[in-house]
C-alpha cells in the first residue's frame, strides 16, 4: 500500500467536526485493488472538501479538539460488528490517546473516506495501516510541538496517555494544550512515524466495549429507523411480487379513504439489470407508518409478470441438480480426475443443496430523504453510502455529489443493507412530494423483495485409495451469479465467487478439478454473510466427513490427513482468476499449517474423542478459510426420538491474525453459529409462480434462544500476522460441522438444507 | 378519544383505534426506543410495559389501551441505569442491538415474575424475542446475573 499525509487543518474541511484551529489530518491509501475496482478513475471530491486526485483513495481523519477532545470518524458502516469502535481504536492506540476522551464521528459518505463499503469482512483488515499512521503522525506532531515548546531534543520526549512528558524536566503537556500548536508542525514523512510494540498496547488485543452500548441498551441509539425530521412524511411502497414486474392498474383512490394517506405515487420499473434500482411499484404516502400500511392494502393493484412469473423453486432446484451432473467450467485443474476415475477403483459421490436465504436482518429497509432544488439528503442505514449516492444519484438523475447520505445505525444488515434500493425510493419519493419522506419497509417486504442468498446445487466426486484418502476429487457447484445484478445475460458464477470457499479448497489432492455450471437468476441474487462460502463450506466438508467415515477413520484425523502437510497452497498456479480476497498472496498465503492449527485446538478444546457421548448425541467438524480467516467448529448435537435437534455445545477455533478487539470477535462467532443453526434448521426461500412464498418470522423462521446453541466457546489464535476478517468466517463451516454432528448422532446424512426437509427418525 | 398514561405522563389520542400502540408511540410521541421489527408480535423488538406486563406494541390497538399505563425503554429506569441493563453492558449483550430494547423489556418483566429463572424460565420467558446477531447465550448470563443466579 501507498499512502500519503498531508495538514489539511487550514482548509477547514469537515464542517463541524472539529472547532477551529485544532488539529486536523487526513491519510490517504492508495491500495492497487482500489484502482482497478474503480476503473482507474479517480473520484471527484464533492465541493467543501479537499479536491485531490488522490481522494479517490481511503483516507481516514483524525481531529484533537482544544479541551483535549479526540475526534476520529468512523467511515464504516456499524451493524453490529463493533467496527465503529474496533477501527477508531487502532488510531486512538498509535495515537497514544485515552480512550474516554474519544468521541466518534460517523462519516457521510464520500469517497474520500475511501472504500465504505462495510462488506466482506474487511473493515480493520483494509484500516488497520491507515489508522495506525494517522494516529501516530498526530502523536508525532503533538511530541514536535512540545519539545519545541520546551526547547528539548524532540528524542527526549515521549507520549503517556493523551500527554507528551519530558521526563528529565519532569514537564507534561496535555493533547488539548497542545493540538493549536502542533497544527503549525509538518506533517512527518511516513518514514518518520514511529509504532508501538506489542507489550506498548492497550487497545489493540485488548479490545474496548462498543461505543454506542449505553445508548443501545437505554434505546437512545439512533437506528435507521429511528430518524425524524419535522413534518416528514411516510411511505409505503406496493412492490411488483415478480422481479421486473409491472404495474397494470391500481386504485388511485381507495387508499385515500384510510385517515392520514396523502397520496399515492407510482415508481417506475427499473430497466434490466436491476443493479440497485427500486423495484418499482405504487407508494402510499401518509402522516404515520401505520396508515401508510393501511392505505397499501386498499392499492388493488394488477401486476404484469413478465418473464421471471415462470420461476418456481421446486422445478429450478431439479434443473440445477441435473446440471450439476454435467461437465461445466473448470475454475482449476490439478493432474487429470477422468484419467484416475477411469482406473476403475472406488468411487464416491455425493449431491448437495442449499436454498435461497433472507437476510431478515431486525431491522426492516427504511430511509429518510429531503429533496431540495436538485439536491438531497438522506439518512440510511446503508453498508454502502457511496453506492447509495451512486444508485440516488442515477435514479433522480443527479450528480452523485448532490446527494448527501447520512449514516445512522443499523439494525443488523448482513449484506442486505449493501444495496440501496430502500433508499432510492425515499430520495424518489421525496421529490415527488417536495417534502420529506421517510420509507418503511414492513418484514413482509423486507422477506418478498430481498437480494436472497443463492440457492445452491452441488455435485462431488472422489476416488480414493486403500486407506480411503482421495487420488482424486471433482466438485462443481450451480448457483445463479451475483453478477447478474450488474450485467444481463449472466449465465456462470464469477471467479469471485468461486473463489469463496470453492477453488480455494487446500486439500491434499493429487488430482483436483473444481468446476462450475450454467445457472440464470430469476429473483435479485445477492451477497449474504460469507456468501458463496455458505454452500460450498456445506458441499466440500460434508463431503468430506463422508469420506472419513466411508474409510471407517476418525473425521479429525481423516480432516488433517486430507488438509496434507504444513504448506503454503498457492491456489492461482492452478486458479488462474483465484483472487484471494483481493490480497496478495505473499501478504495473506493459504497456509494450511494455520488451517491445522485450528483443527487441534477445536478438537482439544471440544474433547473430540474424549467426551463420552449419550444416546442421540455427536460431534461433528469441520474447518473453513474465509475472508483470510482460519475457523473450525466442532458442533455437538443431541437428537432425541421425534427428531429433534438440540445443541449443547459448539467449540470454535479461529486464526484471524492480529485480532483488535477480542471480546467483539468472540461475540461474532457466537452469533455466526447461531445465525448457521438458522439456516441448517429453517433457512428456505422459496417462489411460487415468479413469488416468493415466505412473508415473515411465522414462515420464515429463524433461531430463537431454544434452537441456538446452548454454549459457543471461541478460541482466538494469538497472532500479529496482518489482520484478517472477523464479521463472517464464523458462518461457513457451522453447517457442515452440525450436520455431520447429525450424522454422528443418527446415521443420517443430511445433504440438502434446511433440516426441516429431511426425517431423522426411523 | 383515548386516554392513556405513557411513562408517566397522560397523554390523549385521537386518530384510529385501530393504529397499534408501536406507531402510537414511534410516530406521534417520538419514543424509538421501541422497535419495529415484524408487526405480527412475532420477534418482540417493540416489546413494552402494559400495567407492568411485557406486550408487544405492533399487535396492540390503541383501543385496547384505554386508561392503561405504559412504560417503555425510556422510562424503565427512573434514575440511571436498570440492573438489568447494566448486566447487558457488563455482559456486552448487544451486536447491532436493534432488538434489545425490546429484549431488555421482556427479560425485566420475566424477572418480576421469576425472580430466581432456571434456564427453562429464561428459555420460556424469552422464547418471544428474536435475536438476529445471535446474541442469545449472552442474554440469558446477564440475566442470571441479574437475578443472582449463578450462570
Amino acid at each position: 500500500m501507498n499512502s500519503s499525509i498531508t495538514n489539511v487543518s487550514r482548509r477547514g474541511f469537515i464542517k463541524g467536526l472539529v472547532s477551529s484551529g485544532a488539529l486536523v489530518l487526513s491519510v490517504q491509501l492508495l491500495p492497487e485493488t482500489l484502482w482497478a475496482d474503480k476503473g482507474g478513475t479517480a473520484v471527484e471530491a464533492i465541493p467543501g472538501s479537499r479536491v485531490d486526485a488522490a481522494a479517490l483513495h481511503p483516507t481516514a481523519f483524525v481531529g484533537i479538539d482544544g479541551d483535549g477532545t479526540v475526534w476520529i470518524i468512523a467511515g464504516r458502516s456499524e451493524m453490529g460488528t463493533t467496527s465503529r469502535t474496533s477501527v477508531p481504536l487502532i488510531l486512538a492506540e498509535e495515537l497514544d490517546a485515552d480512550w474516554t476522551k474519544v468521541k466518534i464521528e460517523q462519516a457521510v459518505g464520500d469517497a474520500k473516506y475511501g472504500d465504505q463499503d462495510t462488506d466482506g469482512s474487511h473493515s480493520v483488515r483494509s484500516f488497520y495501516d491507515v489508522m495506525r499512521e494517522s494516529g501516530a503522525t498526530a502523536r508525532l506532531m503533538l511530541l514536535r510541538a512540545a519539545a519545541q515548546q520546551w526547547g528539548v531534543p524532540e528524542s527526549e520526549c515521549t507520549s503517556d496517555l493523551h500527554m507528551i512528558v519530558h521526563k528529565k524536566t519532569n514537564r507534561r503537556a496535555g493533547y488539548g494544550e497542545l493540538a493549536a500548536k502542533a497544527a503549525k508542525q509538518p506533517v512527518p514523512k511516513k518514514e518518520e512515524l514511529k509504532f508501538k510494540p506489542k507489550s506498548a498496547r492497550r487497545y489493540v488485543g485488548k479490545g474496548a466495549k462498543s461505543y454506542d452500548l449505553n445508548e443501545i441498551v437505554t434505546g437512545k441509539a439512533g437506528y435507521g429507523m429511528d430518524v425524524h425530521m419535522p413534518a416528514m412524511l411516510f411511505a409505503s411502497v406496493e412492490h411488483p411480487p415478480v422481479l421486473g414486474g409491472k404495474v397494470k392498474s391500481y386504485d388511485e383512490k381507495a387508499p385515500l379513504q384510510v385517515a392520514g394517506v396523502k397520496q399515492t405515487i407510482p415508481i417506475q420499473p427499473f430497466k434490466p439489470p436491476h443493479h440497485f434500482q427500486p423495484l418499482g411499484g405504487v407508494a402510499v404516502i401518509a402522516d404515520n407508518t401505520w396508515a401508510a400500511f393501511e392505505g397499501r392494502k386498499k392499492l388493488n393493484v394488477s401486476w404484469e409478470n413478465g418473464p421471471h412469473g415462470e420461476y418456481n423453486s421446486e422445478q429450478y432446484k431439479k434443473q440445477l441438480q441435473e446440471t450439476a451432473r454435467k461437465t461445466g467450467k473448470v475454475a482449476r485443474n490439478i493432474g487429470d480426475v477422468d484419467a484416475e476415475f477411469a482406473k476403475g477403483g472406488k468411487v464416491i459421490e455425493a449431491e448437495y443443496y442449499v436454498p435461497h436465504l433472507s437476510h431478515a436482518q431486525m431491522e426492516p429497509p427504511v430511509a429518510l430523504a429531503d429533496y431540495r432544488d436538485g439536491k438531497v439528503e438522506v439518512w440510511a442505514p446503508s453498508q454502502s453510502p457511496q453506492g447509495a449516492q451512486e444508485t440516488i444519484g442515477q435514479v433522480l438523475g443527479i450528480p452523485k455529489e448532490n446527494v448527501l447520505v447520512h449514516v445512522p445505525l443499523l439494525g443488523g444488515g448482513f449484506g442486505r443493507k449493501s444495496k440501496p434500493d430502500f433508499a432510492a425510493e425515499a430520495a424518489l419519493l421525496s421529490k415527488a412530494t417536495g417534502k420529506p419522506v421517510k420509507v418503511v419497509w414492513s418484514r413482509e417486504d423486507d422477506i418478498h423483495f430481498g437480494f436472497y442468498h443463492a440457492v445452491a446445487a452441488m455435485y462431488m466426486k472422489a476416488s480414493v485409495d486403500g486407506k480411503g484418502k482421495p487420488t482424486a476429487w471433482l466438485q462443481r457447484s450451480v448457483f445463479p451469479s451475483i453478477d447478474s445484478t450488474f450485467a444481463n445475460d449472466v449465465h456462470y458464477g464469477s471467479a469471485g465467487e468461486l473463489g469463496l470457499g470453492w477453488t480455494d479448497l487446500p486439500f491434499d489432492l493429487p488430482n483436483h478439478r473444481v468446476e462450475n455450471g450454467q445457472a440464470d437468476h430469476h429473483v435479485r441474487i445477492g451477497w449474504f454473510r460469507s456468501v458463496a462460502n455458505i454452500y460450498h463450506a456445506f458441499a466440500a466438508h460434508s463431503f468430506a466427513d463422508e469420506l472419513a467415515h466411508n474409510a471407517g477413520r476418525d473425521p479429525v484425523e481423516y480432516l488433517l490427513d486430507l488438509l496434507g502437510p504444513a504448506r503454503i497452497v498457492d491456489v492461482k498456479a492452478s486458479a488462474p482468476e483465484y483472487d484471494n480476497y483481493g490480497t496478495p498472496p505473499a501478504d495473506y498465503p493459504l497456509d494450511t499449517a494455520r488451517m491445522r492449527r485450528v483443527v487441534e485446538i477445536a478438537a482439544e478444546k471440544s474433547g473430540w474423542g474424549k467426551k463420552k457421548l449419550g444416546k442421540g448425541a455427536g460431534m461433528g467438524i469441520a474447518v473453513h478459510r474465509s475472508f483470510l480467516t482460519y475457523v473450525a467448529s466442532v458442533v455437538e448435537v443431541e437428537v432425541d426420538d421425534k427428531g429433534e435437534v438440540k445443541i449443547p455445545a459448539v467449540h470454535t477455533a479461529l486464526d484471524a491474525g492480529l485480532v483488535v478487539n477480542p471480546e467483539a470477535t468472540r461475540s461474532q462467532f457466537e452469533g455466526a453459529a447461531v445465525m448457521g443453526a438458522s439456516l441448517v434448521r429453517t433457512g428456505s426461500i422459496t417462489a411460487k409462480d415468479g413469488a416468493i412464498e415466505q412473508s415473515n418470522f411465522h414462515d420464515y423462521p429463524v433461531a430463537r434462544m431454544k434452537d441456538a446453541p446452548y454454549h459457543t466457546s471461541v478460541y482466538i489464535v494469538d497472532s500479529e500476522a496482518p489482520p484478517a476478517g472477523v464479521g463472517e468466517p464464523g458462518l461457513p463451516p457451522f453447517a457442515p460441522a452440525m450436520c455431520n454432528a447429525i450424522f454422528q448422532a443418527t446415521g443420517k446424512r443430511v445433504r440438502e438444507l434446511p433440516l426441516a426437509n429431511t426425517s431423522l427418525t426411523a | 378519544m383515548i386516554q392513556l398514561k405513557v411513562n408517566g405522563e397522560s397523554r390523549s389520542f385521537e386518530g384510529d383505534p385501530q393504529m397499534p400502540l408501536l406507531w402510537y408511540l414511534r410516530d406521534k410521541l417520538e419514543l424509538t426506543g421501541t422497535k419495529f421489527g415484524c408487526g405480527m408480535a412475532l420477534c418482540g423488538a417493540c416489546t413494552v410495559h402494559l400495567n407492568g406486563r411485557a406486550v408487544r406494541s405492533c399487535s396492540t390497538p390503541m383501543s385496547s389501551v384505554a386508561d392503561k399505563e405504559i412504560v417503555t425503554i425510556e422510562a424503565i429506569s427512573q434514575n440511571g441505569l436498570h440492573p438489568v441493563q447494566q448486566k447487558w453492558i457488563e455482559f456486552n449483550v448487544p451486536q447491532c442491538g436493534y432488538c434489545q430494547t425490546g429484549q431488555i423489556m421482556q427479560a425485566i418483566a420475566l424477572l418480576k415474575q421469576k425472580p430466581k429463572p432456571t434456564d427453562q424460565d429464561i428459555e420460556t420467558g424469552m422464547a418471544g424475542n428474536i435475536c438476529r446477531c445471535g446474541t442469545y447465550q449472552r442474554i440469558r448470563a446477564a440475566i442470571k446475573a441479574a437475578a443472582g443466579v449463578t450462570a
